[in-house]
């Protein structure tokens, strides 16, 4: 069995399973937002169903669309914060207690390694890099999860991802994950995990691995997932009581193919407009103007991002005419940033600098963009409309390649500003 | 059980941020979702779309994020059933949950045009176009997922 197969098999109480095989397995939390939290709270009252299975195994994370944006946003929330309180549920996180979710969850400890997670927001996928099965599913799985504690897995297949060697300086896990995307498509990984290993994960950092377990979604898989080593449990220890289950894939465990990626080759990787999978490496492409740069988001909001970025900006000023915004993706990270003299950086650059929320990834609030208006961004998708109007564009790429398109104007790569 | 209906014809990877955008997710009222749904890919779908037409599109139909708020959008503007190549898997589970049909049929998928006359038979899976006069058969759900669809969705069949 694959190490994802592995995770499932134990949680539906099954000596094995194998791909294609419909089973129900027992969660260990379920996740919902403010966007997709009211329709499942509406789904279970609408049939009747009053009680959750656990008052600490389900997270509400109000993260999209918040500080509330508007009157309907705001309703939603109050709507989810009333439910949280009526069932007990312990883990909601409102404004000053939220972060980004999906960076949110792991650093409270609230998924380990060995999990099974399904949270109705599809880049769920990250606690992969935990070495958890977790994925993304709508409100009414969610509904499901709350009630029964459980749900219904089609068992996936699985590519066997192998990275070599070490990344070079400036390139980062987005890169890594841009590149592969590029090279199967954003379908070509559809219903199937990815099985990350190699004698490149160890020298991975564990946020480098969670941006690229994050983006598992945007070629289609059910799962990303990393084995487990010394770092992921250095990153666990201390955040909770829980013991972390360690499970491996089998030496003959079956894999629909193999793909290596040297990482020493890698570079700074951007994807064009509409798709994440039109990549390009930022030494081959002409020179593109931008508007705005976003760094942050569930991809690229933690601390190690917010370094990259501000190493970048320090000593230099955002490009007249271009607007920066810096989002830490948790009140922690927020917090580092002030300690480590970051969001001082950012400032002094000429950027602004958020509070946890999603905002401009999903053309939310706090950073939409205008007919004609073109972004870099560190966020995950690039669709028609993802930032704003149907004809502006989003150019994904990581927080180094972000922050230095930033002191441009122009998408570039830090080695450009040397 | 038996549908006819007009053809909406897309390519592939339509991503649920096309099918309903995230500025409109602040509401999950299906007659607001209803109003704006695929708008930034089609503009003038909601003017066109009657009761009952039929979505036909390419491979990953309904990529991108989770939310139940882009079956809940096709099925309110009136749409009977999306027929694609394949679809996301989350967009999959998602419109089986709603009770929004589906159907997984490549070659209908390739041939069939916008515009044209279709009626599907779920009982079947048979998919025909009237226009050209040619039928297809579509992908059975399993067993396990066919029980879901006869109890009238996931949540009626935890009872």
């Amino acid at each position: 069995m694959t190490m994802t197969q592995k995770i499932l098999a134990s949680h539906a109480g099954l000596p094995s399973v194998s791909a294609g095989q419909l089973i129900e397995a027992k969660l260990d939390l379920v996740l919902g937002n403010d966007v997709t939290s009211p329709v499942a709270i509406n789904e279970m009252a609408k049939k009747g169903f009053k009680d959750v299975f656990s008052t600490d195994k389900i997270a509400l994370v109000m993260d999209h669309f918040t500080p509330n944006k508007d009157i309907k946003s705001a309703e939603n929330v109050k709507q989810v914060r009333i439910f949280a309180k009526e069932k007990g549920i312990k883990n909601f996180f409102d404004v000053g207690k939220m972060g980004i979710e999906h960076a949110l969850l792991p650093e409270s400890g609230l998924v380990i390694s060995g999990d099974a997670v399904i949270g109705a927001d599809s880049h769920t996928c990250t606690y992969g890099a935990l070495g958890a099965f977790s994925t993304g599913v709508g409100s009414t799985d969610m509904a499901a999860g709350m009630i029964s504690g459980k749900a219904w897995f089609k068992v996936p297949s699985a590519i066997k991802v192998v990275l070599r060697g070490t990344l070079p300086e400036f390139v980062s896990g987005k890169d890594v994950i841009l590149h592969l995307i590029g090279k199967i498509g954003v379908d070509g990984a559809r219903y199937r995990s990815l099985e990350f290993t190699g004698d490149g994960v160890g020298a991975l950092s564990m946020d480098d691995r969670f941006c690229i377990a994050n983006m598992a979604i945007e070629c289609g898989a059910k799962n990303g997932i990393f084995p487990v080593d010394a770092k992921t449990l250095e990153y666990i220890n201390g955040r909770t009581d829980r013991q972390p289950r360690i499970f491996e894939a089998d030496e003959d465990a079956e894999y629909d193919e193999t793909i290596e990626i040297d990482l020493n080759k890698l570079k700074p990787t951007v994807a064009f407009p509409h798709l994440p999978e039109n990549t390009h490496t930022v030494d081959e492409i002409e020179k593109i103007d931008i508007d705005q740069v976003v760094i942050g988001s569930c991809t690229n909001g933690r601390i190690e991002d917010m370094r990259a970025a501000a190493s970048v900006l320090k000593g230099r000023k955002v490009k007249d005419g271009v607007r920066v915004i810096v989002i830490p993706a948790t009140q922690k990270v927020y917090l580092q940033c002030i300690k480590e003299g970051l969001t001082e950086i950012f400032v002094e650059a000429g950027a602004v600098v958020s509070t946890p929320t999603c905002g401009p990834c999903l053309g939310g609030h706090m950073g939409i963009l205008a007919k004609g208006e073109r972004a870099v961004s560190t966020t995950n998708r690039n669709f028609v409309g993802r930032m704003g109007h149907p004809e502006s564009e989003v150019y994904l790429a990581s927080p180094f390649v972000a922050a230095a398109s930033a002191v441009t104007g122009y998408i570039c790569s830090p080695r450009e500003l040397m | 059980m038996k549908i006819q209906g007009k053809v909406h014809k897309y390519g592939d990877h339509v991503d649920t941020d096309v099918i309903i955008p995230a500025r409109y997710l602040n509401s999950s009222d299906p007659k607001d979702l209803a109003a704006h749904c695929m708008e930034d890919i089609d503009k003038n779908f909601v003017s066109n779309v009657k009761e009952g037409d039929i979505i036909v599109a390419g491979v990953n139909f309904g990529c991108g994020s989770s939310r139940e708020h882009a079956p809940l959008a096709i099925k309110a503007a009136g749409v009977s059933c999306v027929i694609a190549k394949n679809f996301a898997r989350i967009f999959y589970r998602n419109a089986l949950n709603i009770g929004l049909p589906i159907l997984e049929c490549p070659e209908a998928g390739d041939e069939i045009e916008q515009g044209d006359d279709v009626s599907v038979d779920f009982d079947s899976g048979i998919i025909t176009d009237n226009t050209t006069g040619k039928s297809y058969k579509a992908e059975p759900f399993p067993p396990f997922i066919q029980n879901i669809i006869k109890k009238g969705g996931l949540l009626s069949s935890l009872k």
